[in-house]
């Protein structure tokens, strides 16, 4: 027993995975809803890999990543700067605390059309608005980041004789790196959320939301999974990968 | 020990204060003849709380001077004060009739986790003052090369401070404020996050940087036992608004050992303070 749970031990990650899929399979054999409605897990792989081995799939993949990768772009050049300046004056923050709380709880799908009657359904209104919403809670996150850097380390630069610059460049924007991480995270997640619902609306021609809807309205259940399936390995992914990166630079994070 | 001994303890405690060795702070800094700060009409309030009211302090140069007294006194208070992180609302300060900014000093926190940057290795720590002082990188490499030296530190500086143990973490601290050779140390309750073995082994490690480099040191403890035990001088302080209500001289040659705490005279002189501690607290 104890051999086997050695052998098993690092697979037990997969067990969920395992699970959700048997589950699904089962409820295809028993026919719990259509066929046409609920196809088989294996069908939808098989609509993954045809998709993603140079289908349209790949393509809107692509796409969503680009408008993605861009919103988060932009979104960190202006909130972590704009963060940094309302973090470091309690004041200052406290008078924008209310617009950035208001626009940052304001559903970014809402504003949408608002975005769209002014800026047209290009490309460049997806980007806009999945920008608007991610900065306001990297600015949001950083300017707690900055907030809350912690007093001693301030004061401990301050009379090793550090000019008032230095101690925002050398300690400030390091003490509030870990928070800033958790607002790239959320930023990049909310990002990709905008953009997807962004890619569903008229005016859209590819990405993961149009291949979505696209294939929900042909009908092509397994391809509509796919796409689902595929938007959520991004989300995932994306994640990670903020992760990952947060590891390596920022390693003293929680210690 | 018995009753008697005991009693006669407290006896030599009551005696006049002569015996410690105390007197006024301004003939203490007096006796020496040599005042390195030197504080005129120093005066701070929080809120309500009047903290120092036109306080007036000469602390001796080139001494040990430990700051006790009970809690809310100001015991931090004063050499937040005197290190420039509080303003005062009135009240000069001067060092060697110099002007903070003009001064070299250090200053060792309590939270050494909170104080050291996480994001830099030990070693770059401890040179990080050195950026502000117009050093030439030889220099300052040869700089922590000699402190390393002169302390006989054998841990690994390229660690990351949270991959050290806490007096590690607190060595590399008080290194960092020691690299730049300053003038005056403040130490503000620096081992009172450690364990008992640690501590002791820190106090004999500062106690022999004292004996070596003869630097004035300001240190504030919340450990009667440990204030007594590395001071030159013993400095009470009455709570709100603060007043030196004793300043005992400690005569004890150096090094004093773990042996030096059992002794008599570490032990009158230490009832002694305990005395005049217990009747601030009990505010007659």
């Amino acid at each position: 027993m104890k051999i086997l749970s050695k052998i098993l031990g690092p697979f037990t990650p997969l067990a969920g995975i395992l699970i959700l899929l048997l589950v699904w399979q089962i409820a295809f054999w028993v026919e719990v809803v259509d066929h046409v409605l609920l196809p088989s897990p294996w069908s939808m792989f098989v609509a993954v890999w045809q998709g993603m081995s140079g289908g349209q799939l790949l393509f809107d993949f692509f796409r969503t990543i680009e408008r993605t990768a861009l919103s988060i772009l932009y979104a960190g050049i202006i909130g972590i700067p704009l963060g940094i300046i309302f973090g470091s004056s309690v004041g200052l923050y406290r008078s924008v605390e209310f617009v950035v709380d208001f626009f940052r709880s304001t559903p970014a799908s809402a504003v949408f059309p608002l975005f769209l009657a002014i800026s047209g359904p290009g490309d460049a209104t997806k980007i806009q608005v999945a920008t608007f919403g991610a900065a306001l809670v990297i600015l949001f996150n950083v300017a707690y980041g900055v907030m809350n850097a912690r007093k001693t380390r301030l004061q401990a630069a301050k009379v090793m004789g550090a000019p008032r610059f230095r101690v925002l460049t050398d300690v400030m924007l390091f003490e509030s790196l870990p928070q800033t991480f958790v607002g790239l995270r959320n930023g990049v997640s909310l990002a990709l959320i905008i953009v997807i619902v962004a890619e569903m609306f008229i005016g859209s021609v590819d990405g993961l939301g149009h291949n979505v809807l696209d294939n929900q309205m042909l009908f092509e259940m397994p391809r509509m999974y796919a796409a689902i399936f595929v938007a959520g390995a991004l989300g995932y992914s994306f994640n990670l990968l903020f992760l990952l990166i947060e590891r390596r630079y920022v390693h003293w994070s929680g210690r | 020990m018995n009753a008697s001994e005991a009693e006669q303890m407290a006896e030599d405690a009551n005696a006049p204060p002569s015996r410690a060795g105390a007197s006024s702070p301004l003939s203490a800094a007096g006796a020496t003849g040599d005042a390195h700060i030197t504080i005129r009409g120093l005066s701070k309030t929080f809120g309500d709380a009047v903290i120092y009211d036109n306080f007036d302090l000469d602390i001796p140069r080139g001494r040990f001077v430990s700051v006790f007294g009970p809690n809310g006194c100001g015991k931090s208070t004063l050499i937040n004060l005197i290190s420039g992180l509080i303003d005062p609302d009135a009240g000069t300060i001067r060092f060697d009739g110099k002007h903070l900014r003009d001064t070299n000093f250090g200053y060792v926190f309590q939270n050494y986790r909170e104080a050291l940057f996480p994001w830099m290795r030990s070693i770059d720590n401890i040179r990080y003052p050195l950026k502000f002082r117009n050093i030439p990188r030889a220099e300052q490499r040869d700089r922590v090369d000699r402190l390393v030296e002169r302390l006989g530190v054998t841990i690994d500086l390229n660690k990351y401070p949270y991959q050290m143990s806490g007096g590690q973490q607190q060595l590399v601290s008080i290194m960092r404020s020691l690299v730049i050779e300053p003038e005056v140390l403040f130490l503000d309750e620096p081992f009172s996050a450690l364990d008992y073995e640690m501590t002791l082994f820190m106090r004999d490690q500062l106690q022999a940087l004292f004996m070596d480099t003869k630097t004035t040191m300001v240190f504030v403890s919340h450990d009667l036992e440990e204030a007594v035990y590395l001071a030159d001088d013993v400095m009470l302080l009455s709570r709100g608004p603060a007043e030196v209500a004793d300043y005992v001289n400690v005569g004890i040659p150096r090094p004093r050992t773990a042996a030096t705490i059992s002794e008599d005279e570490f032990v009158q002189i230490k009832a002694h303070c305990l005395e005049v501690f217990q009747k601030l607290v009990r505010g007659t």
